[in-house]
This record gives C-alpha cells, sequence and structure tokens, in this order.
C-alpha cells in the first residue's frame, strides 16, 4: 500500500511517531508523480528530487528537535500554480509567465511551509484561473484521473486531480467561481473555498481580487480542517484579510448534526441539472436528515442572475488585474515590435490565450465611458441582492444543501467552443464567491459512468465550523473512494 | 442572431483599452463572442436595482493603514532577474518619446 493512499492527517501522524521518515513520504509523492504524471499531466513544474529531499532532510531536522509538532510536517503538497513560489517557477499555467520565477512566496504557502510543509511541485490549471476544465493552460490539459477521456475541472484542475491520482497527500487551490469546489466534485475529492478573507491573498496572482480565495483540496474534510487551520491568518499585506475569532477549524469535526437546520433551495435542483447527480444529492441529505439534521426546501431566488453578475465583476476586475503583464518587468516579451505601444500590444496578444483575452475586453467593455453604469455597476447592484437572498436564508437555516455542479465531468474537448454553456457549469458555485460566503464540496457517489458526484454545502459568512461539522458528519457514513488509477499502485514505493 | 451588434470602432477601442492586437480573423470572433456574452449579460435587466447601493464587497470594509516604513529588504537583484531587458540595474523598455 503507497503513503500517498493515506490522508494528510493520517501520514502525518506515522511521521509524528517516526514509523514513517519525511524522506519516504516524500519518495513516494516523486515514485507516484513519475508513474502517473503521463496519464494525468497535473503539474505544471515538479519540483526537482534533490531539492524535494533536501527539503525533508530539513523539515524531519526540525521534527525531531521538537521544533515542528502540528498534524502537517512532513506531508506533500500541491501548489497550484498561480501562488508565488520563491526561486519556484510559477506560471499561472499562462505563456506570458512562462519563465517567470517570484523573488517572494505567497502568505498562505509561507504558513505551510511554516507548518512543515515539502513542496513536490506547482499544479496545472487554467490559464489565469480563467476556466472550468484545466483544458485552457498554455501547457496542455490534465486529465481527470478517475476517466482519463474526461476533464479534471477547473480551474483547480491540477490540484484536484494530484489529490485524486495520490500524487501528492493534500494540494493548495483557490476558488474565485468554484474554481476548487468544482473540480473537488469531478475528482472526487474534498475542497473548501473559505469565507472571503480568511486566507491571505498576498502573492496569489489576481483574477477577480474581491472574489479569489485560496483554499484547500484534500481526500477527507479532517485533512481540509487542518490544512486551512495551518493557512488562515490575518495578513496586514492583504489589505482584504480578515482577524478572526476562530481559526480552531480542527475542533468543528464532530460527529453530531442533530438539531442543524439545512435549506435545500428548489432553485438548484430544476431544469439544467443532471439526474443521477439530483439522485446522489438528495441521497446524502437524506442521510443528514437520519443523523438527526432538519431539512427544509426553500426558494434562494436570483440563482441565475448570478453567472451574467460574476462575469461584468470578474472579468471587469481582471482587465484591470492583468494590465500588469506587459513585457517589461517579467518574463514574455514580443520578439518584434516597433515602439513601446506595440511592444506592450503583441506581448500581450501572443502571452494571453483566447479565454483569457475574451475577458480582458469584456472586461475593459464594461468599464468603459458610457458603459460602466448600465453594464459594472448594474451587476454589484446584483450582487447586493444576490448577498440580501443569502442573508434572508441564513437567517432560517444553518447550512444551505446542494449539488457542487450540474454535471459530473464532461469529456475532453467538448466544452471550450461554447463559452456561455461552460459558464452555465458553474452556477451553483458563483454566488457564493458574490456573497463572500464559504463553501465546501464532498464527495457523494458515483454516476453510471464511474465519475465522482460533490455535494455542496455552503455557509454563512465565518461559518466554516458549520461545514466542517456536517460535511464531517455525513463523511462518516461513508469510505473514501480511491481512483482506479490511483489503486493500480506505484512499483517504486512498495 | 445576436441582438447586440458590436461595431468595428467599438472592437478597436476595446483593442486600445485592453493593449490587445487582434488579427482580422480574431476581430471578427471577437465581435460575435462579446455580443453573445452582452445579450446574456443583459438578463440582469430583468431584476429592478431601483435603489440599491452597488455592492462592491461583500462585507464592509475599513482602510488599513500602516506606518510608512520599509519593512522588506533591497531585492532588486531578484526583481531585474525576471525581467526581459534590462539595463545599468533597471528595466529596459523602447524609447517612450519621440
Amino acid at each position: 500500500m503507497s503513503l500517498m493512499s493515506l490522508t494528510a492527517v493520517e501520514l502525518g501522524k506515522k511521521i509524528k511517531t517516526g514509523e514513517v521518515s519525511v524522506r519516504e513520504a516524500a519518495k513516494a509523492s516523486l515514485a507516484a508523480i513519475a508513474a502517473r504524471e503521463e496519464a494525468v499531466h497535473s503539474f505544471v513544474t515538479v519540483v526537482p528530487e534533490e531539492a524535494v529531499l533536501a527539503r525533508a532532510v530539513e523539515v524531519q531536522r526540525l521534527i525531531d528537535e521538537g521544533a515542528l509538532t502540528g498534524p502537517l510536517a512532513g506531508v506533500p503538497v500541491a501548489i497550484k500554480d498561480n501562488m508565488c513560489t520563491r526561486g519556484l517557477l510559477t506560471t499561472c499555467s499562462s505563456r506570458i509567465l512562462g519563465n517567470f520565477v517570484p523573488p517572494y512566496t505567497a502568505e498562505a504557502v509561507l504558513n505551510l511551509e511554516k507548518a512543515g510543509a515539502v513542496i513536490v511541485g506547482k499544479a496545472n490549471m487554467d490559464e489565469f484561473a480563467m476556466g472550468s476544465t484545466t483544458e485552457t493552460s498554455w501547457f496542455g490539459v490534465t486529465r481527470n484521473p478517475w476517466n482519463t477521456e474526461h476533464v479534471p475541472g477547473g480551474s483547480s484542475g491540477g490540484s484536484c486531480a494530484a489529490v485524486a491520482a495520490e500524487e501528492c497527500s493534500y494540494a493548495l487551490g483557490s476558488d474565485t467561481g468554484g474554481s476548487i469546489r468544482q473540480p473537488s466534485s469531478f475528482c472526487g475529492v474534498t475542497g473548501i473555498k473559505p469565507t472571503y478573507g480568511t486566507v491571505s491573498r498576498y502573492g496569489l496572482i489576481a483574477y477577480g481580487s474581491s472574489l479569489d480565495q485560496i483554499g484547500p483540496i484534500a481526500k477527507d474534510v479532517t485533512d481540509c480542517a487542518a490544512i486551512l487551520e495551518a493557512i488562515a491568518s490575518h495578513d496586514a499585506k492583504d489589505s482584504t484579510s480578515v482577524k478572526r475569532e476562530d481559526y480552531d477549524f480542527t475542533a468543528a469535526l464532530v460527529d453530531d448534526v442533530k438539531g442543524m437546520k439545512i435549506g435545500i433551495p428548489r432553485d438548484y435542483f430544476g431544469k439544467g441539472l443532471d439526474g443521477e447527480v439530483k439522485d446522489a444529492i438528495l441521497r446524502a441529505a437524506a442521510v443528514l436528515e437520519e443523523k438527526g439534521a432538519v431539512l427544509e426546501e426553500f426558494d434562494l431566488s436570483l440563482v441565475e442572475y448570478a453567472i451574467p453578475a460574476y462575469y461584468v465583476i470578474a472579468s471587469a476586475e481582471a482587465s484591470s488585474n492583468l494590465a500588469r503583464f506587459d513585457g517589461v518587468k517579467y518574463a514574455y516579451r514580443s520578439e518584434e515590435f516597433e515602439g513601446l505601444h506595440q511592444m506592450y500590444k503583441k506581448t500581450r496578444s501572443e502571452g494571453f490565450g483566447e479565454e483569457v483575452k475574451r475577458r480582458i475586453m469584456l472586461g475593459s467593455f464594461v468599464l468603459s465611458s458610457g458603459y460602466y453604469d448600465a453594464y459594472y455597476l448594474k451587476a454589484l447592484r446584483t450582487k447586493a441582492l444576490i448577498k440580501q437572498a443569502f442573508d434572508k436564508a441564513f437567517a432560517r437555516y444553518d447550512l444551505i444543501l446542494g449539488p457542487a455542479a450540474p454535471t459530473t465531468a464532461p469529456r475532453l474537448g467538448e466544452s471550450l467552443s461554447d463559452p456561455i454553456k461552460m459558464y452555465l457549469g458553474d452556477i451553483y458555485t458563483i454566488s457564493v464567491n458574490l456573497a463572500g460566503l464559504p463553501g465546501i464540496s464532498v464527495p457523494c457517489g458515483t454516476d453510471s459512468k464511474g465519475l465522482p458526484i460533490g455535494m455542496q454545502l455552503i455557509g454563512d459568512c465565518f461559518q466554516e465550523k458549520k461545514l466542517f461539522r456536517a460535511a464531517y458528519a455525513y463523511e462518516q457514513t461513508r469510505a473514501y473512494e480511491h481512483c482506479p488509477l490511483a489503486k493500480k499502485g506505484v512499483s517504486e514505493d512498495e | 442572431m445576436a441582438k447586440n451588434v458590436i461595431s468595428d470602432e467599438t472592437i478597436d477601442y476595446v483593442g486600445i483599452l485592453a493593449k490587445l492586437e487582434l488579427s482580422p480573423e480574431e476581430k471578427e470572433q471577437a465581435k460575435k463572442d462579446m455580443a453573445n456574452m452582452l445579450d446574456y449579460i443583459d438578463m440582469l435587466n430583468e431584476l429592478d436595482t431601483t435603489g440599491v447601493e452597488p455592492m462592491s464587497h461583500a462585507f464592509p470594509l475599513h482602510n488599513v493603514f500602516r506606518e510608512d516604513v520599509v519593512v522588506n529588504g533591497n531585492d532588486r537583484e531578484n526583481m531585474l532577474a525576471n525581467a526581459p531587458d534590462r539595463k545599468d540595474g533597471c528595466y529596459k523598455v523602447p524609447k517612450t518619446v519621440e
């Protein structure tokens, strides 16, 4: 049995007791990567073995000295390639950052390193986190480890595929409109998007700054709580960072949902939802009811308006955030140009992919004079209404339960030709970002094609503990399903 | 057929704002894509938002102040290491003023 089939916390325990060395854990991860990358391609960059093992030795020494005592010390992790890592290539899966080596490390990653993380690689993603399939990466697509003819979802598709394929023990992703929860659902792993401001965005290469949030991706809820505990912090370097009253998320891992009020929005179960997904979600809801939760159907309202509002806001912010990629300060610059302005234009036109350009243009348009009120301010007003709808719901319910995505993972190559259809796939996740709420996707079965289905739980702001408690209680009723690829094992680490 | 029509002037103007240079084929595609997207976004007009304040952040944010003190060291060499072109410790760019 591979060490990579354990959860991060299980592996951390074995390292702590000395049953497994940090070096052995790191070697198991690298062996799995060597065996499975050809099939899955989760990574843009795999850290060279010498560097991983040097870090393993350092972490082992700190554990042995008693300086590192946390649950994640010595456990191998993948970082989504939009988080800066000092001295380690960080590309955002874009040609324009194809050779960017950051001079500093993102705060969330720094927090993980302080907890003894051993980084094994930078995970593939949709270019600049814009996409739902990880097919817009300049470095090639990532495949779903459950069935390599299908996409892993996105934009954190590499992070989720790496965890599902057991190439590492856990990963960090980022979520702007569902980019942790949707690929977690497609890959059969657990992923949480925390309340906006919980994890510092310092060093996260920005897409939609008012929506972006970093979060954990792992095999189970216990791992996610432990990882969030490690990465969450109040950071003066991120002016939107929030000083929370509670950071002890693992305290919420209690198998008890008695009396918990859970709202089930009828608008999440209508047209467009796949029948098998619907059945699996309702079965999972029934499990929570059996354990004592009080379920009630209600109308959330405004669900279909979240997507157009999101694309106006996110594109507007992206057009501004991505203005910094101009061929002057980092990475790619066009080879041939005449004068400064053509240098900017050619660099950006050659450096950005189609989907990124589409969103930059839309964003520039909705912010331009004459259209700002009609589009941008209208979207911000819609956002206010969506927030009010959630406030109303959370006055009555502890949590909202629904699907993470309307379908299971589509086949490769089926999504990009019709952008609006692809955007509709984010219908259950996107409003959570607009309202700044926490949301978690937990595996709850597979469809007849053998592809995983994820249940999403949504909480009110700062109510991660309720999410963890309900998700943990549900998880106690079913065993983690390893994907077929991971079950094959890796000869080197047997 | 899209209800919104994006003119050549509009797409050229967007190209200037976005600092993107599009080939004639890309321009046609971009006009189509943007028109389709705007048709979709026009769905928001079904909502009555009279009197609703635009919400830029999900919860109230306050200005965050700090003393203006340098806390990071001189990282010039590391910063410049990523520059496509450099000269005498500075970023090198094409001539900006004729």
